[in-house]
């Protein structure tokens, strides 16, 4: 199929795409540009004095085994949000699409958490289960559960990924519904008139037709866990216990903006777009095939 | 009518002209600063006290979030070329901002030229040492100091049949005291704020350990770590020993564990001294303060412990009538009377002496126990080299890495041992690479 649209003149599809430039420009490529040369420099905090290195804070990071464990708290904490988030948005979304009274009440609600900004979340979730005075947390012990995220890693990690899952389930909610609605309804009623199951009607046909919506989603999400959640986990874990819920976004805002190295945080958040451009591409390549538009 | 006209116009003419006039005599002072909640108020009460005082300064404060936020803001500021005329920098800030020469303006300078004399002798040593070059020049000026003390429940005491009138006093005694309160059914034997700060570096200054090599960092920026030693490594094992069997419960990095006490849950908690304000005014129960614990076979413990909190510097790069008014407002805030009213409302040291003896003959440490267990514990014995100061680049950094092993410690995932040596091979790659940035 085609999908190209032709123009005669060669300048109006630049002029079109004018605005688009400029802003990847202005909010892409500047920054990055300077996250590049500052990943080069060993720089005192004030900028008062600067040291050209080269390559020696990459150097540093990837001798660092510690930074290297953080990519696979990374990946546990990527993969987790996203299949959390978007699982639960779309049992959501199917419900709420077949709601019939009260419709508004129900999509503004679920709408809700994504006006929350992140480091609110965190303090939201932190004061359910905070150890000495959360409400679940106090819960959970009358029921004899040991809950103690400061010390316990897993459940630290627990924590975070219900928070930062629990944000994004509004935006990819939205997504859903807008989808599903998109299907056409006769498509739905010929196969339960052939005799297929609820469950077979949404496997068979409303999944795949929604894959262009879950393939955005994904893309969207996991870049979502990458970069946006770091408010989440300072205001939740701070990275802890020990290092069980440092991820790289989170290394590149606690070192960058709280210990004020900044030559080493503009190594990692270099080394952190490569990996998401990366993903990206990977995403687009193989897994875009699969979706049928 | 033509009259009242004229008269009315008159008026606000006056009015404009003198309301004009005041506006431009008045120079104004930006203070960023990290004192949220309570101290906040009692803060921006003095800022008011010294506005009101005078006609030709006004002192803008302006909370920038918690310590390690508002060090960020005026770094940013800085290079920004928007940086505020004072800022508040935790302890831990200090070398990195003694390193950074051309940032800030020292205090001594400021007061000089101002025409205020700054004796720095009518400072507490151990608050000016931290402060000072090795020649005993003042660069910030101290405003909120404090130390470790160990506060105690005296109700979950009782309830334990733990002696409330001879506290523990040594670390053993502690060992013993939780035992039985955790036989009797406390939920939380004992509980600590800042690890760090409380177990490691006031831990060593108290028992003449260093923590680092080079007097703490204080004679030069080459120091290495050594808070490893055999002391430290016990004393950890005891702690890592007592959370594993439920006596010592960890809140969190920074003072969590403080609601915990305040809300009688805990019997026991290791705090700065300035936690003071919060438990006074929260606990609904009978509590006293104490000295941190010590071990008895260490031999040159007791020594003294060190100060915490923070001090105000000077931002480079503002025109002489501002710094003239900048000394006069840090010449205001020195005095007797306002020092003594702060760390009577607040629990941070009298930080000159000049307030603490105020501060006694107004017989405030007779109406409230407890309270001068600080300052004695400071000033009790002539600080060593391991118990002046620290002055260790890049210590946040380092303190987080030093959370992150004591957690595992407290887990139960690793041993003193491990913990401490794998903190001090990590944070001294910090201390290299600060080295060098700082050239």
């Amino acid at each position: 199929m085609e999908k190209r649209v032709v123009f005669r003149q060669r300048l109006l599809p630049f002029l079109l795409v004018t605005p688009q430039l400029i802003i990847t420009a202005i909010f892409f490529l500047w920054p990055a540009s300077q996250a590049l040369y500052q990943s080069f420099l060993i720089e005192d905090a004030f900028g008062l004095s600067s040291e050209f290195v080269w390559f020696e804070n990459f150097e540093n990071l990837f001798s660092d085994r510690l930074y290297l464990e953080s990519f696979k708290t990374t990946a546990v904490f990527s993969i987790s949000v996203t299949v959390l988030s978007l699982g639960m948005a779309l049992v959501l979304a199917v419900m709420a699409d077949r709601v019939i009274k009260g419709t508004n009440v129900y999509r503004t609600l679920l709408i809700w958490p994504y006006a929350v900004a992140p480091a609110i979340v965190g303090v939201l979730w932190l004061f359910l289960f905070n150890p000495s005075i959360g409400l679940v947390a106090f819960w959970l012990k009358q029921t004899g559960y040991n809950w103690n995220h400061v010390l316990n890693g897993g459940q630290a990690m627990t924590l975070v990924v219900f928070a930062a899952a629990w944000k994004q389930i509004s935006y990819n909610f939205l997504f859903f519904l807008a989808g599903l609605q998109a299907i056409p309804k006769s498509l739905i009623e010929a196969a339960a008139i052939d005799g297929a199951g609820p469950s077979r009607r949404f496997w068979t046909i409303i999944f795949p037709l929604l894959s262009p919506t879950t393939f955005f989603l994904l893309v969207v999400n996991i870049v979502y866990a990458f970069f946006d959640t770091f408010g989440i986990i300072h205001a939740v874990t701070k990275g802890g216990p020990g290092k069980a819920t440092e991820t790289l976004v989170y290394k590149v805002f606690s070192d960058g903006f709280v210990s004020l190295d900044l030559g080493g945080s503009a190594a990692q958040s270099v080394v952190l777009m490569v990996i998401v451009i990366s993903l990206t591409v990977v995403q687009f390549r193989y897994i875009e095939r699969r979706v049928h538009y | 009518m033509l009259l009242r006209k004229t008269a009315f116009a008159a008026g606000v003419f006056a009015a404009a002209l003198t309301g004009a006039s005041a506006a431009y005599a008045q120079t104004e002072i930006q203070w960023w600063h990290a004192m949220g909640g309570r101290l906040g108020e009692i803060l921006q009460g003095q800022v008011d006290q010294f506005n009101a005082s005078q006609k030709d300064y006004k002192v803008v404060a302006t909370n920038k979030g918690n310590y390690s936020e508002t060090l960020n803001a005026g770094v940013a500021a800085f290079r920004a070329k928007q940086q505020p005329h004072l800022l508040q920098v935790y302890e831990v800030g200090t070398a990195s901002m003694m390193a950074a020469k051309g940032a800030v303006k020292p205090v001594y300078e400021v007061m000089n030229e101002g025409g205020f004399p700054f004796d720095p002798k009518n400072y507490l040593s151990a608050v000016t040492s931290y402060y000072s070059t090795l020649d005993g020049r003042m660069l910030s000026f101290p405003y909120n100091s404090s130390t470790t003390v160990m506060y105690v429940n005296k109700d979950l005491f009782k309830k334990a049949g733990v002696d409330t009138e001879k506290l523990p006093r040594t670390w053993p005694e502690v060992g013993a005291a939780l035992d039985k309160l955790k036989a009797a059914g406390v939920e939380c034997p004992m509980t600590t704020s800042w690890q760090s700060w409380a177990h490691l570096e006031n831990f060593s200054a108290y028992h003449n350990l260093p923590f680092a090599t080079k007097a703490n960092g204080m004679n030069g920026m080459d120091a290495e770590l050594a808070f490893n030693g055999q002391y430290q490594i016990r004393h950890i094992d005891n702690m890592g020993k007592w959370s594993k069997e439920g006596k010592f419960i960890y809140g969190g990095r920074r003072n969590e564990a403080a609601a915990r006490f305040r809300s009688g849950d805990c019997a026991i908690m290791v705090e700065s001294s300035a936690g003071y304000a919060g438990v006074k005014n929260e606990a609904k129960f009978d509590f006293a303060i104490t000295n941190l614990p010590y071990y008895d076979d260490v031999p040159d413990a007791p020594l003294n412990t060190m100060i915490g909190g923070a001090s105000v510097w000077v931002m480079a790069g503002h025109s002489a009538q501002e710094y003239k008014a900048v000394a006069t407002f840090l010449n205001f805030l020195s005095s007797p009377e306002m020092q003594a009213d702060w760390h009577q409302k607040t629990g941070y040291l009298p930080i000159t002496p000049a307030s603490y003896e105020l501060t006694k003959k107004q017989g405030f440490y007779e109406k409230n126990p407890g309270t001068d267990i600080a300052i004695i514990q400071m000033t009790g014995k002539a600080p060593t080299d391991n118990s002046k100061g620290l002055r260790l680049g890049s210590f946040d950094q380092i303190r987080t890495i030093i959370d992150e092993e004591l957690e595992g410690v407290w887990a139960g995932q690793k041993t003193a041992k491990v913990a401490l040596d794998n903190a001090v091979a990590r944070g001294n790659e910090l201390l290299r690479r600060f080295e060098r940035a700082n050239k």
